[in-house]
């Protein structure tokens, strides 16, 4: 099972996690925290499909954008409660995965990558285009938070803790779903796919079903998205927004479990924090990203990883 | 009694060049069958069309009686057919004994479990270090795949096939890169696998292949030339005029 | 009438500056495997480069060609000493190019602001002709022309060169050329900077039409793999072709859909893709 070492050390970071607000000082920090999370959530779901099936995508925003205008439309259009919306819309988006999976799944490397692109313009486009629905450029407000339990989330320092139990629960699910027989056999695909078949795994079914589950935690992230926002736009369906979160899971580390909070971490610190005092904080970005891609090529904790390995076993404390 | 495997006018050609033209073949229960014939003679095209790897433009297998010919490589290796390759394509990443874990899976319904984690199945790693002692790897079980040699890595590749209780084995040069003592060790690993096991086995025509083999067919331009045991084969005026050049 | 006539010369002009920036994609993909993401911030760069030459005053076409050249440089140095690194490395590559889209995108920003900046077209070319019936701006034919002469420029040294016959070789089997001898590495810089050129010459030549503003670069990209999936990868006449179907598609789309503009433009994409996933790509990829 998970040795104690490791767990100790999930405690230890879930425990700083849990700490933000309290050492945050004021609301914006505190919010920063929830778009850190969101965003973490966000990549994790792609980091599903892109680190641990070796299916980079381009059109993840899709799922993130679908959720959060369902909830919003079925919100105001029909009167829904946020909560009672945001689960059709997991369904809804749950859906679209399973039907987007059967096309994209038709090719693999650069075709996967460029028909996931496709797909997600499709949608931005609709979200621009179909005014009538989706507001056009002008996008869906006036959407309340929601009240789980009673537990009002208006606050910046309740939101935030709600964002962290959901975290924490994909985490923990995500964590289960890769260390799992169905995740070894992800990865086993990943890695040799012809063997995987000779082996008796269909690897298709596999793929698709790992599609389907990113697809499903990327329509969560939209949930907490168009919660913290209370508004929804066509730019969280753009290509940009795709990049972006692509851009997060190769810099933090691709199959690795902490790798997509690492990456969030990276772009809204830098596009929020580092902003105020690097006016180019986005070229900055890129070159961040470029420099990993080139010289940390498994991302910024495996890299973290192995210099501690060295630093450690170099003081002679024997390395991992 | 059925035969564990029954090709009959198998042909694949490509952009119309034809690298597998018509070949029948019957492969009895229990047998050693070998298969040889110059490069470029279609032999592994042939073992690809028997895995599903390719699927043919004609001609039927059938496997144990059971027409296989339009089952996925996957549906094949659940009916009991297992292969090696000739370039080795195992997971770098994990352990040898996770490889094998991971063949083992392969024919069980838990591998479509996504919860509870593999780290725990303590009876699967058991009984992949019963596997890899049968082929002499237990002491490098925890040994990334990576770290291997080259003949370690190649027994480790029968074990994975060994693990999932085969009923046909094909295996694809399985003693080529192999130095003298571990060819040695491999062979002897081939010689005490059972007899509910029917092997084919693509090598080149060297002396340990030979002795291997009860039956063989040798294979030319995607055809078969010669078939027979081993001393029919051995003496017909064709096999020479293969490989001499006619 | 009228509309269909200046509507199908719309397309025309439409697809003449998707096959700048397009045929120089199709020959990168084509040759090195490289979907290359930040094409489209080259045709955004060349534009701002070709509008700040014309601010000098400077002829409109010697600005084309100076930006275009400005480009093709740029793209040998980025080829050169960022994605050569790569070498071997696909995705890796993609996503360098990624990379280095935002940066430009962020340096554009920069450099030249967030205001759309529409592009002076050349003075003898202002106004509009009679054609069939319909007025229609000179300019606007202008851009079909040299689109024209582009392509059978392209084609000429494609079909007709040594190192056109090298770029063949290439696209067909890289091992198989580099047998034989053919200068590999270098020519994945020249074909990469012929690209970037290609394209920055169409961001200048787009400039008096579309204008230049940020967020050009990410709204071009997807037209350039639209037009290089349906045309096929490396193919010089597929890119034309595909470019004046694209041209139609979304031209015509816009004016009698509005609202379904942007789907129409990728469906046949997505079907194309999803229907003939191996045949697109002369060599088989993993």
């Amino acid at each position: 099972m998970i040795s104690p070492r490791v767990l100790a050390r999930l405690a230890a970071e879930a425990i700083a996690l849990a700490a933000v607000p309290l050492v945050a000082g004021n609301d914006y920090y505190v919010n920063l925290g929830s778009q850190v999370l969101i965003a973490a959530i966000f990549a994790m779901s792609l980091n599903i499909l892109v680190g641990y099936g070796g299916m980079t995508s381009l059109g993840h925003a899709a799922y993130l954008g679908v959720s959060a205008y369902a909830t919003a439309w079925l919100a105001q259009r029909m009167g829904m409660g946020p909560l009672a919306a945001g689960a059709c819309a997991l369904a809804i988006t749950t859906l679209l995965a399973a039907f987007y999976g059967v096309l994209a799944l038709r090719a693999s490397g650069l075709g996967f990558l460029m028909i996931t692109l496709a797909l997600g313009q499709i949608l931005w486009g609709l979200a621009y285009r179909w005014v009538a629905v989706t507001g056009g450029d002008n996008g869906l407000s006036g959407l309340a938070r929601p009240a789980p339990f009673g537990w009002d989330l208006g606050s910046a320092t309740a939101f935030y803790y709600f964002s962290l139990a959901v975290f924490g629960i994909a985490f923990a699910a995500i964590g289960l779903f890769v260390g799992s027989p169905f995740g070894a056999s992800l990865k086993g695909a990943r890695d040799q796919p012809r063997r995987m078949r000779a082996l008796g795994y269909n690897v298709w079914l596999i793929r698709w079903i790992s599609f389907v589950v990113s697809g499903f935690w990327g329509g969560v992230a939209g949930l907490l998205y168009v919660y913290y926002n209370n508004f929804i736009s066509p730019h969280a369906l753009s290509l940009t927004q795709s990049a972006e979160a692509l851009l997060m899971v190769i810099a933090g580390g691709p199959a690795t479990l902490l790798g997509p909070l690492v990456g969030a971490a990276l772009v809204i610190v830098m596009k929020n924090v580092v902003s105020a005092y690097v006016e180019r904080w986005t070229l900055l970005l890129g070159a961040v990203f470029v420099a990993i891609v080139i010289f940390l090529p498994d991302g910024l904790v495996p890299g973290a990883q192995r210099l501690w390995a060295r630093w450690a076993s170099r003081r002679g404390k024997g390395g991992r | 009694m059925t035969a564990a495997l029954s090709i009959a006018d198998l042909r694949k050609s490509f952009g119309g060049l034809p690298a597998t033209d018509g070949v029948s073949m019957e492969i009895a229960a229990g047998e050693r069958r070998l298969i040889i014939g110059p490069n470029g003679a279609g032999k592994t095209t042939l073992f690809n069309l028997i895995s599903g790897d390719l699927r043919a433009d004609s001609g039927s297998v059938r496997l144990f009686g059971e027409e296989v010919g339009h089952l996925r490589p996957d549906q094949r290796a659940q009916r009991g057919l297992a292969r090696t390759y000739q370039i080795i394509t195992l997971f770098p990443r994990n352990t040898i004994a996770e490889n094998v874990i991971l063949a083992m899976l392969g024919l069980t319904p838990s591998r479509w479990q996504p919860l509870l984690p593999l780290a725990r199945r303590r009876d699967l790693r058991e009984r992949a270090r019963e596997v890899l002692a049968r082929v002499g790897l237990e002491a490098v079980a925890d040994r990334p795949l990576a770290a291997a040699s080259y003949g370690e890595k190649r027994r480790a590749e029968i074990a994975m096939a060994l693990a999932q209780d085969p009923r046909l084995l094909l295996l694809d040069e399985p003693l080529a890169g192999l130095s003298m003592e571990e060819r040695k060790s491999v062979q002897a690993l081939l010689e005490a696998i059972p007899r509910d096991v029917t092997i084919v086995m693509i090598e080149h025509d060297t002396d340990a292949a030979l002795a291997f083999a009860e039956r063989i067919t040798v294979l030319h331009y995607g055809t078969v030339i010669v078939e027979g045991t081993r001393a029919e084969v051995v003496a017909h005026p064709r096999t020479r005029e293969v490989y001499l050049g006619a | 009438m009228g509309f269909w006539i200046t509507q199908s010369l719309n397309s025309l002009a439409l697809g003449g500056l998707l096959f700048t920036l397009s045929a120089g994609f199709s020959l990168i993909f084509g040759l090195m495997r490289i979907a290359n993401l930040s094409h489209g911030a080259y045709f955004m760069l060349g534009a701002y480069i070709g509008l700040t030459l014309l601010r000098t005053g400077m002829n409109f076409w010697l600005a084309m060609l100076l930006a275009g050249a400005a480009m093709a440089i740029f793209g040998a140095l980025i080829e050169r000493f960022v994605l050569r690194r790569l070498a071997g490395r696909t995705l890796s590559q993609v996503l360098a190019t990624l990379g280095i889209a935002f940066m430009i995108a962020d340096a554009c920003l920069w450099i030249w602001s967030g205001d759309p900046m529409p592009l002076p077209g050349p003075a003898s070319l202002e106004g509009a002709v009679p054609v069939l019936g319909a007025r229609f701006p000179l300019y606007r034919l202008a851009v079909i022309a040299v689109a024209a002469v582009i392509y059978a420029g392209l084609l000429l040294v494609v079909e007709r060169t040594r190192i056109g016959a090298m770029i063949r070789a290439g696209v067909d089997d890289l091992d198989m050329a580099r047998a034989v001898g053919i200068p590999v590495k270098t020519l994945f810089t020249a074909v990469f900077a012929l690209g970037a050129g290609l394209a920055g010459v169409g961001g200048v030549i787009a400039g008096p039409i579309l204008s230049v503003y940020p967020g050009l670069d990410a709204d071009m990209l997807p037209l350039a793999l639209v037009v290089v999936i349906l045309g096929g990868v490396g193919s010089l006449t597929g890119a034309a072709i595909g470019s004046v179907v694209i041209g139609f598609i979304y031209t015509f789309g816009q004016a009698l859909l509005p609202d379904l503009a942007y789907v129409i433009l990728f469906l046949p994409m997505v079907l194309v893709l999803v229907a003939r996933p191996r045949g697109l790509f002369g060599r088989v990829t993993t």
